[in-house]
């Protein structure tokens, strides 16, 4: 049944279908509403489960891992600041393999203060060994939180997942969202059962200290999951999901209208919801133009550089800037080309070029993305929408 | 693919820390001991042992901080070279 909503009270009746048995968030702008919902839904008795209202993030946080460490399935939510105080808890989560699900409402980084959207605040969580969704609309927010927790807790895989969704745009924008019965998430979902667990009868020590002599393995565990087990497991669960729903799933990526393209945007999360009328509007005057739109950025797919390698001119756009170096999304797209094409024996690379746009929630037009388009010099994270009257001395 | 990070709970006991010691170990004489377990009660590790007028150390713990030393008010046990 489709229900016109607020995108985070869908994203929180969806995360009920899910069944979780401990909840524990704090309240930042804009992930508010997600956890709001969720507990007006536990206290009105539609889910059973333990809402915890905790001090801050970082107890956020380490509430749901003990709670998923004890084998109950585990959500949180948050944004920014909060994000950046989880930082050290969710390296923990991914080191000790437990499959933790949660929401980053992706939301600009202090200082200054500001509070609407744009993708720094997850870049600081790259590396951590989380699996990384960005959602284009609030129903694919909602389709990637059922599909996150059954790829986290694949006993083959025992990863965290942040599905990242853009702060107002997604969080706070209305769609009409399509919600799945009770009976089929259960179905699609079955109750998490995990390898390991603490258990008093059973006790196990989880995260003991280990020397240099053993932690090299620990990474490398984690690489080798994301590397060669994760990307078949997206797409194996994608492809079930859109079979069992009825909705597309794209999994890793989703190409638009790619498949004659010499041009081609890369870009993720709602901004890429502008680019395909861009694409659609360019098309319809006969220019070879489409969309890559990464849905999986950890691990970033290794396709990406072969489908880009046929491509004359790549033009890359993200809401994050590495200060002092490039883009997030230009450096790995320019590490995947490099690959490909030395794998397969290429010597000719395209044209890349790098856009940052849209830090602290900076509307891009479309005007402005059909200027990019038109662009041929080569430029590495060019801020789009600089205003030079902005500029100057400190005061 | 997992590494092995997680490991049945077990007694500190188990774990046999005396390869950390700083180079130097304590050496009881036997000799002056009135008996007076001042170097038992202030071992930080819990590694002296012993009773009425001989003590020792178990040197599969002991760190050799030399604090059994320094409290002994007979002189009765001297830090040596490992």
């Amino acid at each position: 049944m489709k229900q016109f909503l607020e995108g985070a009270t869908s994203i929180a009746k969806t995360v009920a279908l899910c069944r979780p048995g401990v909840i524990a968030a704090y309240p930042i702008t804009p992930q508010t509403h997600i956890v709001e919902e969720l507990s007006a839904i536990v206290a009105n008795g539609e889910l059973k489960a333990e809402m915890v209202n905790v001090e801050s993030e970082h107890s956020a946080a380490s509430c749901i891992l003990g709670a998923v460490a004890t084998g109950v399935r585990a959500f949180s939510s948050t944004s920014s600041q909060g994000l950046l105080l989880m930082a050290e808890v969710v390296f923990n989560i991914a080191g000790l393999r437990l499959p933790v699900v949660m929401c980053c409402v992706n939301r600009a980084v202090s200082a200054p203060i500001n509070i609407w959207n744009d993708q720094q605040d997850i870049m600081t969580l790259r590396d951590a060994g989380v699996v990384l969704f960005f959602a284009e609309s609030i129903q694919e927010a909602c389709d990637l939180h059922i599909q996150a927790f059954k790829l986290a807790e694949d006993p083959a895989i025992m990863l965290p997942v942040i599905i990242n969704i853009d702060g107002f745009v997604l969080s706070h924008g209305y769609e009409a969202v399509e919600f799945p019965s009770q009976e089929m998430v259960d179905k699609f979902l079955p109750p998490y059962n995990p390898p390991f667990k603490l258990d008093p009868q059973n006790p196990l020590t989880f995260g003991a200290l280990v020397g240099p002599e053993w932690y090299l393995e620990t990474r490398y565990a984690i690489h080798k999951t994301m590397l060669d087990e994760v990307p078949n497991k997206i797409k194996q669960i994608a492809e079930e999901f859109t079979k069992m729903f009825g909705r597309t799933s794209y999994g890793l990526y989703e190409k638009y209208k790619l498949d004659d393209a010499e041009n081609i945007f890369v870009s993720f999360g709602s901004v890429a919801g502008p680019i395909k009328d861009v694409v659609d509007s360019l098309r319809e005057r006969n220019e070879k133009v489409g969309l890559l739109r990464i849905i999986t950025y950890r691990p970033f797919p290794q396709e990406i550089g072969d489908i880009l390698l046929k491509a004359k001119k790549i033009i890359v756009l993200e809401k994050d800037i590495s200060l002092g170096a490039t883009g997030a999304l230009y450096s790995d797209v320019i590490t995947s080309l490099y690959i490909s094409a030395h794998r397969n024996k290429v010597s000719c690379l395209p044209k890349i070029l790098g856009y940052v746009c849209g830090l602290g929630g900076r509307d891009i037009s479309l005007e402005e993305i059909e200027d990019l388009y038109r662009k041929e010099d080569l430029v590495e994270s060019e801020f789009v929408g600089l205003k030079k009257e902005n500029l100057g001395s400190f005061i | 693919m997992f590494a092995k990070i997680l490991v049945p709970a077990a007694k500190g006991i188990n774990n046999k820390t005396g390869s950390w010691r700083s180079g130097k170990k304590p050496n009881f004489l036997h000799k002056n001991c009135t008996g007076c377990r001042m170097c038992y009660l202030v071992c930080p590790e819990g590694c002296i042992f012993g009773s009425k007028k001989k003590y020792d150390v178990n040197l599969d713990y002991c760190k050799g901080c030399g604090i059994c030393v320094e409290i002994c008010p007979v002189k009765d046990i001297v830090m040596i070279e490992e």
